[in-house]
């Protein structure tokens, strides 16, 4: 329990100004615009706007700005202006099989149609720091195909394997999908709800519970079968015009894992799939997404629950969110001075009573 | 030449979509240069809101909520008429208004003068920052080729 206490209201306003002044920093160094940090802290912009659950790289480079590059925090700034957002709509269900690929690989398939591209990623860098970066450089330049075929639809690569009957299937029922941030998640939840807590869920969480289901929390040895980023346009149905338009693009990280699956009393042998769909450039997160996904989906293919906390709904959805997270735990900082007092007497008195019996004892002994 | 209804409406979808697109600054560079702005009524202030954005399980099964994105919509009537529309991605209301009246104007008889020097060159600018991507993820495209393998 805390109780309302009054006071501090000067200290609270210089707290505020220091910060502001911290946040600065040294004022000789030249202040960082937040189209700085749109266009070169991009993968931090994709991480808030993915746990912010908010599209929109220009306020998430802003809070970026305001949280001091706390992540978390520009989370938790994304989120309470969501909820100022009036709702116009839904989409429809983005295609990303129409996504303009900026980086697609497979690997099961080294001949994937489409071929494997690998786009501008980290990956077979040597992680040596680069201290060019620390002097002012030149802009980088990167090569071009000079006789490039205009982007098309990529296939899909599960799709092959879905040809021959060897993958289960996702089907659309049609059915409307449910949105934790219009009522509280219940279990047991959907597989819509779950991913939607996942894919805003922290990033750190989700890799920790994937990880554990490679090292053995869960048998779910998860191969990616195709990893994909790039624009996917954004198409709603306008009320006012009865049909749809397309109403902007977004950049996606699409993941999906292909998993051993040895038949159930309903399934035959097959392969199962896990699904991460991610905002923005984030494929740790969309990777992981998909391992977590295919641990909870135990239940409905009627595989055995082994304990894991990878299949756990319960934990995993209720402390993916680091918002909530935060929440809660740092509540515990602000003023508990009743609580504490009360613990202090019981303290007390339980000393006192100790003591008290002690000497009795004592005295009963002489 | 006459226009069917679905043609019509794929036209518009089209521009809509190429608004909805454009960097704001881009359509507002391009709407300056279109002279000034028609006469009209705003029907619908520009509005600041989100839509829920929505994928599929397994990128073919139901749907699910992801998260929302910033939109601003608008709605326009000009003084000869037609109505004009925008639910333009983002949080620039300027962009919102001058895509509904630019939606307005393409069902009015400025509609091919508005193509010309608008439209097209709004989806040349797409064209060629999609096709600048596209050249690069090709140039990354892994060609692989097999070791010839000494047993037989």
């Amino acid at each position: 329990m805390y109780v309302a206490v009054k006071g501090g209201e000067r200290a609270i306003d210089n707290a505020h100004a220091w910060l502001a002044e911290e946040r600065r920093g040294d004022a000789r160094v030249r202040e960082l615009s937040v189209a700085q940090i749109r266009e070169q802290m991009t993968l931090a912009v994709n991480r808030v706007m993915a746990e912010g659950s908010l599209y929109d790289p220009d306020l998430a480079a802003l809070a970026i700005k305001q949280a001091r590059g706390d992540l978390i925090e520009a989370v938790f700034l994304i989120r309470a202006y969501r909820t100022t957002l009036p709702r116009f709509g839904a989409s429809r269900p983005m295609d990303t099989a129409a996504m303009a690929c900026d980086r697609r690989v497979s690997a099961t398939f080294k001949d994937a149609p489409g071929g494997q591209v690998l786009g501008p990623t980290f990956d077979y860098t040597h992680r040596l720091l680069d201290f060019k970066l620390a002097a002012d450089g030149e802009v980088p330049f990167a090569p071009e195909l000079a006789d490039a075929e205009p982007s098309k639809d990529t296939p899909h690569i599960m799709e092959f394997l879905d040809r021959e009957g060897l993958m289960q299937r996702d089907t659309d029922g049609r059915t409307p999908p449910r949105d934790l941030t219009r009522e509280p998640l219940e279990l047991p939840a959907t597989r819509d709800l779950r991913l939607q807590a996942l894919t805003r869920g922290d990033e750190g969480f989700v890799l920790g519970m994937a990880y554990s289901t490679q090292r053995g929390y869960a048998r779910n040895h998860a191969f990616v079968a195709e990893l994909r980023i790039g624009k996917v346009a954004v198409e709603m149905d306008i009320p006012e015009l009865g049909f749809a338009v397309e109403i902007g693009e977004v950049e996606l990280t699409e993941c999906e894992t292909v998993n051993q699956f040895a038949g159930s009393k309903t399934e035959p042998p097959q392969f199962t799939r896990g699904y991460g769909l991610v905002f923005g450039m984030s494929e740790r997160k969309a990777i992981s997404m998909a391992l977590v996904d295919r641990a909870l989906r135990w239940e409905e293919l009627g595989e055995d629950n082994l304990g894991a906390p990878a299949q756990d709904a319960e934990f995993v959805l209720y402390h993916a969110d680091n918002i909530q997270a935060t929440g809660f735990l740092e509540h515990i900082k602000l003023p508990h001075y009743v609580d504490f007092q009360s613990e202090l007497e019981l303290i007390r008195k339980l000393r006192r009573e100790a003591t008290a019996d002690r000497g009795a004892h004592r005295a009963a002994a002489e | 030449m006459t226009v069917g209804p679905d043609e019509e409406t794929r036209d518009r979808k089209t521009w809509m979509g190429i608004l909805a697109r454009a960097e704001a600054g881009d359509l507002a560079r391009l709407w300056q240069d279109l002279g000034p702005a028609p006469a009209h009524d705003v029907l619908r202030a520009p509005e600041i809101g989100g839509i829920m954005l929505r994928g599929r399980m397994g990128a073919v099964g139901d749907a699910f909520n992801m998260g929302e994105m910033s939109v601003t919509r608008c709605s326009v009537r000009l003084a000869n008429g037609p109505d004009g529309h925008a639910y333009v991605q983002g949080r620039s209301r300027t962009k919102a208004l001058q895509a509904a009246l630019v939606d307005a104007l393409m069902q009015s008889g400025a509609a091919d003068a508005v193509r010309t020097k608008l439209l097209s060159p709004l989806a040349e600018i797409e064209a060629k920052r999609r096709a600048s991507r596209a050249a690069k993820a090709a140039a990354t495209k892994v060609d692989f080729f097999t070791m010839v393998r000494g047993e037989d």
